[in-house]
């Protein structure tokens, strides 16, 4: 009886996160297109409730009811399990995010390692969606795209190490304290910038959409998905991105922590100036894709291997030398 | 302590089975998922034994990166419809010889190991090393490689830097008759080199060099 007790607790406590999350990943899809319309002098969605606030969730109920179409020579399982896949990764990752000190589901030793390994999985639900729908377009979509995210991984593989570097611990809560007094978005610019850039890529936003990129391959791997199964991959999609809005959030604008440490502004809860954070990155992904036009696919690869990887590698061994120098490694 | 149990024997039950279903499935494809699958038990009973690092490193590098280009090789390959037989034929019994010797030297290999560590603890250095639980076990990880391990650490690195740079040699070619784009020359191009005015002539026309 204890012990179910205690799964009801984390049930509740998974829920109160998920449920939020999910609803914010519809806002997020209006904000995105409100963006997008405003750079372009359009109204965007404003039609379905105040603002047209509801527009997302009408589009999730007109995806429920629409029939859900498997193609004939497809692998069945596969096909289906991809947009579960998608969704499920998008969400795990969510466990480690800690929103205060205290507030945090898992508060584990290694967590940016596993928000890391959790993003670098995501790239699964897109080649099993390609090959199992075993068209010419999806699977296209699926080989670039499974080439972009490996590639611009590395890089945020390295910026993350820069980040270590300056905290020596893996624990995302203290990344979060270690910025107390300067936020790493000021000593480490340079590497906010590569990894901004780098999280367009690694979540297929434009301007490095080319998995997706309509002109030339329909829809890319959502090619033959329709009904719920598509919106799930969209779904996961935009999870995706808010978590890399969180992951730039935490490692380099101070996660939790208010920007200035006096009175009015450390009532604040934690919550909402992480939730501040996580929106001003992302309308920043917004403002991105509605300017820029997009890359070509040998442009593409040549950034991520020939400039960013090289530039963060410099950089790491930069942060290393100036910390050592002055003799300002962490040591605990 | 019986969830713990549960767990390990979840997890483990699936490790085996995908490793098995990796040999055994006909599709490739699918056997590189089996293989995903196996990895990703396999860094969960990791992390259950409290390596949370070597887990997630596991997850990172294996299944992250390594599992990626197995299945884009083999998609790329379109082996897919290759049926996988197993034990018919001339072909693939002849193998069988050549396996069991290699599955029965890793065996004994795995033995005398794991015999020698569970009877004869002195003769191996990991025990006299810090396992302090106190510290975090990326922290104790740091602590030992950088100091007690270095120089295997190192060559380690090396002998991955000189795969890389083999895979590399062995892969390049250096093709002729390619128009490659320069951006310096792009950018740096002047309007009095790139625009010309020519009198054309009647029925002789301009001939445009490169």
């Amino acid at each position: 009886m204890e012990y179910l007790s205690i799964v009801f607790q984390e049930v509740y406590k998974i829920l109160f996160l998920l449920v939020p999350v999910l609803v914010s990943v519809a806002m997020i899809v209006w904000l995105d297109r409100r963006v997008w319309a405003f750079v372009q002098k359009r109204q965007g969605p404003n039609v379905v409730g105040p603002f047209g606030l509801l527009q997302s969730l009408a589009d999730a109920l007109k995806y429920i009811f629409k029939e859900i179409i498997i193609p004939s020579s497809s692998n069945k399982v596969i096909f289906i399990l991809a947009p579960i896949v998608t969704m499920t990764l998008a969400l795990i990752a969510w466990a480690v995010i800690p929103f205060s000190a205290t507030q945090v589901l898992a508060d584990i030793n290694v967590g940016i390692l596993y928000l890391f390994a959790v993003s670098s999985l995501g790239v699964y639900g897109i080649i099993m969606g390609g090959w199992a729908s075993n068209s010419k377009y999806p699977f296209l979509g699926a080989i670039r795209s499974a080439a972009q995210m490996v590639s611009y991984e590395v890089s945020i593989g390295v910026i993350i190490i820069n980040v270590l570097l300056c905290v020596g611990s893996l624990n995302l809560n203290d990344i979060v304290i270690a910025q107390q007094n300067m936020w790493f978005v000021i000593p480490l610019f340079p590497m906010f910038v590569i990894f901004f850039i780098s999280a367009l890529a690694e979540t297929n936003r434009p301007p490095f959409d080319l998995p997706e990129a309509e002109a030339e391959l329909v829809a890319g791997y959502q090619t033959e998905y329709s009904g719920m199964m598509y919106a799930m991959f969209w779904l996961g999609e935009y999870a995706n991105i808010l978590l890399m809005c969180a992951m730039g959030a935490i490692l380099f604008l101070g996660g939790w922590m208010s920007p200035i440490d006096v009175y009015p502004f450390t009532l604040v809860p934690g919550a909402i100036w992480l939730i501040l954070k996580i929106l001003l990155l992302f309308i920043l992904f917004a403002l991105v894709k509605a300017i820029v036009p997009r890359y070509r696919y040998d442009q593409l690869m040549r950034l991520g291997w020939k400039v960013f990887l090289p530039l963060s590698l410099i950089w790491v061994v930069l942060t290393a030398s100036y910390l050592f120098y002055f003799n300002l490694l962490p040591v605990n | 302590m019986i969830a713990h149990a549960i767990f390990f024997y979840t997890f483990s039950i699936i490790a085996v089975v995908s490793a098995i279903m990796v040999t055994a499935s006909k599709n490739t494809v699918h056997s590189v998922f089996f293989l995903i699958l196996d990895f990703i038990s396999i860094s969960c009973l990791f992390i259950m034994i409290g390596a949370e690092f070597l887990g997630m490193i596991m997850l990172i590098v294996y299944v992250g990166a390594v599992a990626v280009l197995f299945l884009f090789v083999v998609m790329m390959l379109n082996v897919a419809q290759q049926k996988n037989q197993w034990f018919a034929g001339e072909q693939s019994s002849r193998h069988i010889p050549v396996g069991l010797i290699i599955s029965t030297l890793i065996f004994f290999e795995i033995i005398i190991v794991i015999g020698g560590w569970k009877y004869k603890p002195e003769i191996f250095d990991i025990n006299n090393s810090i396992t302090q639980t106190s510290i975090s076990n990326t922290h104790s990880l740091g602590q030992v490689l950088y100091t007690d391990y270095i120089h295997v650490f190192q060559i380690s690195g090396m002998i991955l830097l000189v795969a890389m740079v083999g895979a590399i040699v062995l892969t390049f070619r250096q093709r002729s008759g390619l128009k490659r784009q320069s951006y310096i020359k792009q950018i740096s191009r002047e309007r009095a080199e790139g625009v010309e005015v020519l009198e054309v002539q009647s029925n002789k026309g301009v001939k445009i060099d490169d």
